[in-house]
């Protein structure tokens, strides 16, 4: 694993949310209704025991607190920073019902995660070694989450990633004012502290070693690849402008190196999902002047979050809805603008409505490519729709292969990915003990 | 990993925590569901003679927006009938044996007392609990706390019990006595095994200002009833600990009065009692809050290197003395970290109204108050009503005197320092 460069442009933003500390914690805990089948825990698709987690805190139980976290999701602390809470846990609090601002799941969550790792508690005991191997493909959140329960259950595991750092997007791709790469990779040393996790940097799958080789070396194998790289617009005039980047592709710079947008007056974001909301935010707070959104539909049909893009608006974000790019303009070899037209509610361009918008960046967040095709050519795994086809489990009707997160889900969130690399965890322990209903891990 | 077995006058169970008599433990369906979460015991719901209660029953006390800080309740024993509680208790100690079952008893003259616990004993009773608390109802009947009120009468009732009973007898004492000594020794003198207390603090919980009766109505007219839930704690604490202390008082003792954490377990455990009951906080919360008293209680112990409870049952006893005992040349004063104090100034109107007045305002606007310590008597106030955690904090300061308490400055005239804050 490479080193993490001091001088990266993500170390310059600060948290959006500010943690807690311990008496807003307890204040926060205190006003939890401590709920009987509360909806929150429906919420959390890793069904983290909230109502109990809070509980603890108030009875100042912290460390059984952070293992009731983390019993359930080893990741809780990247997801209790990057969650959208708003939709998700504190969303359904039953407050709100009442119109009271509901609990800060997030932020409690955070308080009790950062004090288990400032204070180096551990929580997990591996079983007995199994002298089973399963490789993992990506060490993104899927890919460490299945890791981790395996390592618990007393399998080896070993993580192939073909980057120089692990955590996958979680490293790579979250915006910097939710968390940034370091903690990213401390939760990767964390995780993998449970010891029988091995993390193989700079390994492209499918080139060195083939699928044909990892299937023959492991008693199972686990794909965690996520949804892949931006979509380009390859087809329009001037796609290869200086100036022009994919959106995470951008992110990514700057997060792990920096980036210079001095020069920057005029950004613009293609796009209207959460990636296309996060980097109007980068670019809003980054300093560079006119930053806007062009989506081609209307903001009600935007994918990103309404919460989100409100907050964009007050930063000076602005938007041009229903209008898509014809061509990408440059002065010399360098960016200037992108000819626009204006689209009707079918989508369809309306004539006499082009227009020139002056940029000199132009971010691509008009979706990734989707899960890697190549899998396909494994009798029994299907790709289809971008997503490897997976059952509940996360078997993908191969034997011995499974696979979880956004490579299956059409890319969702990070807590999906872990739950579901869990899930596919106990399903590849099933297949490997033999046992259906064993679950022989241990936690304090 | 800890051992949380208990123990309390010869009754064993897997961990110190017991539901006390109360609704909780009114039916088996309840004690099971309940062990199945993880109580060690349970002292079933007193038997006696049924009784018919009235509605409503129950009174809060809520406290800026929260809710129960002390609960109140004028119902009385049992409304179920004898065999139809014995054959449920037969049942569950069938099904969980491993775990305590008392059978709380509360009746009147000698036969129905002897006959009672035969019954109680031979449906499976681990223990029997004594009712001689009950604040309510019952002591108009010469039951309850009028027999707790009475050392003598709880001396003789006591002895008809242990006379024939096979099975330890706690007795279960009231509150509602200005000293606990002379009611924990009469039960002593009786035979009984251990003691349980508290009971219910006799209580009016409010009025209503529309309809100018007590709460909780009943109809037009109101009662007192029983208090009890989180506001009782340092009553129970003290009584728990008076006796704890006393030596000629020999008993094991299980606590009761406001438990709803393990914190609250461990203090009456420090202070003396070998195990703990809960009434009003599984009322309010439900039977699942046993688990983080089992997880909490684990981890302090194994945090503080104890392996059993004996090893911490009454730690804090010895520490516990008479103030004639107490350090008088010990001296602290208050001292606010300006990092921290956010400017709410609370502290400097309770020094200035509440206490000796040597907190001083900023002068610099940044609503930092500073204490003159030369002038601060110690006395804890500003650094409780202090909002943020850490922020007043109490130092002790070297006055060059030796620790004498009171008691050594009368008998042995040992030298005393001189008064701080009087003008
Ligand atoms: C810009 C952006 C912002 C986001 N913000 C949030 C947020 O705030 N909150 C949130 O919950 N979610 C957010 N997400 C989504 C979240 O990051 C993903 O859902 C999550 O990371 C998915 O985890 P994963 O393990 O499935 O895949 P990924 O995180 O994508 O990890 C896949 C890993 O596999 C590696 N890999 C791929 N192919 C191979 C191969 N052939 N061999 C070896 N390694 C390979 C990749 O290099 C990568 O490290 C965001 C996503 C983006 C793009
Ligand atoms: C509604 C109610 C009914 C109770 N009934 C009994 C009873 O039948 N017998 C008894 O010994 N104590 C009874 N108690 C007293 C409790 O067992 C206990 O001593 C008291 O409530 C203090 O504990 P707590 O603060 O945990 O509630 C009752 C308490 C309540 C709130
Ligand atoms: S808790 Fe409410 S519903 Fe239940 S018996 Fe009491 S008054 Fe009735």
């Amino acid at each position: 694993m490479d080193k993490l460069a001091p001088d990266r442009t993500e170390t310059c933003f600060s948290d959006l949310k500010k943690p807690f500390n311990l008496n807003q914690a307890m204040v926060e805990a205190n006003r939890c209704l401590y709920c009987h089948e509360p909806p929150c825990v429906d919420a959390c698709p890793t069904r983290i025991d909230i109502p109990t987690f809070i509980r603890k805190i108030t009875t100042e139980n912290l460390h059984g607190s952070a293992a009731t976290i983390f019993s359930a999701n080893v990741l809780g602390m990247s997801c209790a920073r990057v969650c959208p809470v708003e939709l998700l846990c504190s969303g359904s609090c039953v407050l709100t019902k009442e119109g009271i601002p509901p609990i800060r799941i997030g932020l409690l969550q955070r308080f009790v995660t950062d004090l288990a790792y400032q204070r180096g508690w551990s929580f997990f005991q591996r079983a007995r070694p199994s002298h089973r191997k399963v490789a993992l493909i990506g060490s993104g959140p899927a890919s460490l989450s299945c890791a981790h329960r395996l390592a618990q259950l007393g399998h080896e595991c070993v993580i192939y990633e073909k980057r120089p750092f692990p955590g996958g997007l979680n490293t790579s791709g979250i915006a910097p004012y939710k968390m940034q790469a370091h903690d990213s990779l401390a939760e990767v040393d964390w995780i993998t502290s449970i010891g029988g996790i091995t993390i193989r940097h700079g390994v492209q799958v499918g080139r060195d070693p083939t699928l044909q080789e990892l299937e023959a070396n492991f008693d199972a194998v686990f794909i965690g690849t996520g949804q892949g790289p931006d979509r380009r617009l390859d087809k329009l005039p001037g796609h290869d402008l200086e100036g022009v980047w994919g959106a995470m592709q951008f992110i990514e710079e700057l997060k792990l190196a920096s980036v210079d947008l001095s020069q920057v007056r005029n950004a613009v974001v293609l796009g209207g999902g959460n990636t296309a909301v996060d980097a109007v935010h980068e670019l809003l707070h980054l300093g560079v002047p006119g930053v806007t959104m062009i989506y081609r539909r209307g903001k009600q049909l935007m994918k990103g979050y309404a919460h989100e893009w409100e907050k964009a608006l007050h930063l000076g974000a602005a938007a041009l809805w229903f209008t898509v790019p014809t061509a990408f303009v440059g002065q010399g070899c360098r960016l200037s603008g992108l000819k626009c037209v204006s689209t009707d509610s079918a989508l369809k361009p309306i004539a006499g409505s082009e227009t020139m918008v002056p940029a000199d960046l132009a971010l691509l967040a008009i979706g990734q490519q989707g899960a890697d095709p190549m899998f396909a050519e494994l009798d029994g795994i299907r790709v289809q729709g971008g997503n490897i086809v997976v059952d509940q489990q996360g078997f993908t009707g191969r034997r011995g292969w499974y696979a979880g997160g956004d490579c299956t889900n059409g890319g969702k969130e990070v807590v999906f990915a872990a739950a579901q690399g869990r899930t596919a965890a106990q399903a590849i322990h099933r297949h490997l003990t033999g046992n259906p209903a064993s679950n022989g891990a241990q936690h304090a | 990993m800890p051992d949380l077995t208990a123990n309390c006058a010869g009754i064993v169970s897997p961990n110190p925590f017991w539901l006390a008599s109360g609704p909780p433990t009114n039916s088996g369906d309840q004690v099971m569901r309940a062990f199945d979460l993880g109580w060690g015991g349970a002292v079933w719901k007193t038997l006696g003679d049924p009784i018919q209660n009235v509605s409503s029953r129950f009174g809060a006390l809520n406290h800026n927006g929260v809710r129960i800080i002390g609960f109140n309740n004028n119902e009385l024993i049992t409304d179920r009938s004898f065999q139809t509680n014995l054959a449920e208790i037969t049942q569950v100690k069938k099904l969980y044996p491993r775990n305590a079952v008392v059978v709380s008893l509360m009746l009147d003259t000698r036969e129905e007392w002897r006959d009672a616990i035969t019954r109680a004993i031979d449906a499976g009773a681990d223990g029997l609990e004594l009712n001689f608390g009950c604040p309510h109802g019952m002591c108009e009947r010469g039951m309850g706390s009028a027999v707790g009120q009475e050392p003598s009468v709880n001396q003789e009732i006591t002895s008809w019990a242990t006379e024939i009973s096979s099975v330890p007898v706690l007795v279960k004492l009231t509150p509602n006595v200005s000293d606990i000594t002379p009611h924990g020794l009469a039960s002593q003198a009786g035979g009984a095994h251990g003691v349980s207390l508290i009971n219910t603090v006799k209580s009016v919980i409010g009025v209503d200002l529309e309809r100018f009766t007590p709460i909780p109505a009943v109809g037009h007219t109101g009662t007192n009833g029983g208090y009890c839930g989180p506001a009782v704690r340092p009553i129970a604490l003290h009584m728990v600990g008076t006796l704890a202390r006393e030596p000629r008082f020999k008993l094991p003792i299980s606590g009761i009065g406001g438990i709803s954490t393990w914190k609250h377990a461990l203090e009456f455990m420090l202070l003396g009692a070998s195990t703990v009951q809960v009434c009003t906080a599984a009322m309010h919360y439900g039977f699942r809050i046993v688990e983080d008293m089992i997880d909490g209680m684990e981890r302090y112990m194994r945090s503080h290197g104890f392996q059993t409870l004996d090893q911490l049952i009454g730690k804090a006893v010895g520490n516990f003395v008479e103030w004639g005992e107490l350090d008088i040349n010990f001296e602290s004063v208050a001292r606010i970290d300006p990092q921290r104090c956010i400017g709410c100034q609370l502290c400097y109107l309770a020094c200035r109204d509440g206490s000796h007045d040597c907190i001083e305002p900023a002068t610099d606007g940044s609503r930092v108050p500073t204490v003159e310590e030369g002038e601060c008597v110690g006395c804890n106030l500003c650094s409780l009503v202090c909002p943020v955690p850490g922020c007043v904090t109490m130092h002790q300061v070297d006055n060059g005197f030796q620790p004498t308490s009171w008691n050594e400055h009368l008998m042995l005239e040992k030298p005393i320092r001189h008064k701080k804050g009087v003008h």
